[in-house]
């Protein structure tokens, strides 16, 4: 399978997530200026500081001509993971619900968390079984999530969040312990923690590995469909 | 017109930043201050200020999050903005 990584000006952590890609695909960088997605079976969005995060985090992204072709590719049901910044830029873009705020710390946070799958039911935790543990890095300033009451009522019966921080664990004030969210369709997912910085033993612990495989497993399991 | 956009964490919302300024100011001596909340302002120029809420939905604000209100600016000077971008409007 081929994944695509978009790089704004401003990513930084685009040729982790590329790195992190090739452990199981394909990968190719996508420009935020080109509108060609170059068919990929995935997009990822990288975590950094897209379009200098001026105004609101995420908030320039989102009008990036390669953004238009995302949401194309989204609406006819391919698969899109946005990491980190990557996260709130399909926040700000309405495909995912609800917004990332300031840590409740008002800090910066750099450290390694544990997660929980809440359900192997999607296209990015299939390969998991839920309550697995997942040790992630996180970093960042803005990464406590909120949807109103309501909303994030009804996100919990439909199983749309994928990812919990583990008790104790949550970081940034994150609503329901929320570390990573998909919409309706689960074919859009976001989370907080950064997996592609979890994908090498050398480097520690490898436990966003199973969510790059998850995507890789599901696309296989397409493709053998048709 | 020039327009002045106030942005203000949504009602209900906890806001770090206010909270912090709140328990800052006793500090300093400064007794009886509550319902601190920290915002945005964005000042503009617009040809069109029927428009603003739009602009305001659309991009300004993230209305999820966010309360806004649009205030016009002092337009006394109603030169018409030859360049003076950055001379700006001096406080009233």
């Amino acid at each position: 399978m081929k994944f695509g990584v978009i790089r704004f000006p401003g990513s930084c952590d685009e040729v982790d997530a590329l790195q992190a890609c090739r452990r199981v695909g394909d990968a190719v960088i996508l420009w935020h200026g080109d509108r060609d997605l170059q068919g990929v079976d995935a997009v990822i969005v990288p975590g950094g500081f897209s379009y200098g995060d001026y105004l609101r985090v995420g908030a320039i992204a989102r009008f990036a001509p390669v953004m238009e072709e995302v949401a194309e590719f989204a609406a006819a049901g391919g698969l899109v993971l946005g990491i980190c910044n990557g996260f709130q830029v399909l926040c700000e873009a309405g495909l995912l619900p609800g917004a990332l705020l300031p840590n409740t710390s008002l800090r910066f946070i750099f450290r390694q968390v544990e997660l929980e799958v809440v359900t192997a039911d999607s296209p990015f935790t299939g390969t998991c079984v839920p309550g697995q543990r997942l040790s992630i890095p996180v970093k960042h300033t803005t990464g406590r999530y909120y949807a109103p009451d309501d909303q994030l009522a009804r996100m919990e019966a439909a199983d749309q969040v994928l990812l919990r921080y583990a008790p104790g664990e949550n970081p940034n004030g994150s609503l329901n312990d929320v570390a990573g969210v998909c919409n309706e369709q689960r074919n859009v997912f976001g989370l907080m923690p950064h997996p592609e910085h979890a994908v090498d033993p050398l480097m520690g612990p490898t436990g966003g590995l199973p969510i790059f495989e998850s995507i890789c497993a599901h696309v296989a399991d397409g493709a053998a469909l048709v | 017109m020039r327009a002045r956009v106030l942005v203000k964490p949504k009602a209900g919302i906890l806001d770090p930043q206010g909270q912090a300024v709140e328990r800052a100011l006793p500090a300093l001596g400064f007794t009886g201050v509550r319902n601190v909340h920290v915002g945005r302002l964005i000042e503009l120029d617009v040809e069109d200020p029927a428009r603003l809420p739009e602009m305001c939905q659309r991009l300004l604000t993230n209305p999820l999050i966010e309360d806004y209100e649009i205030v016009e600016a002092d337009c006394a000077a109603a030169g018409n903005g030859g360049g003076g971008g950055g001379v700006g409007s001096g406080a009233s």
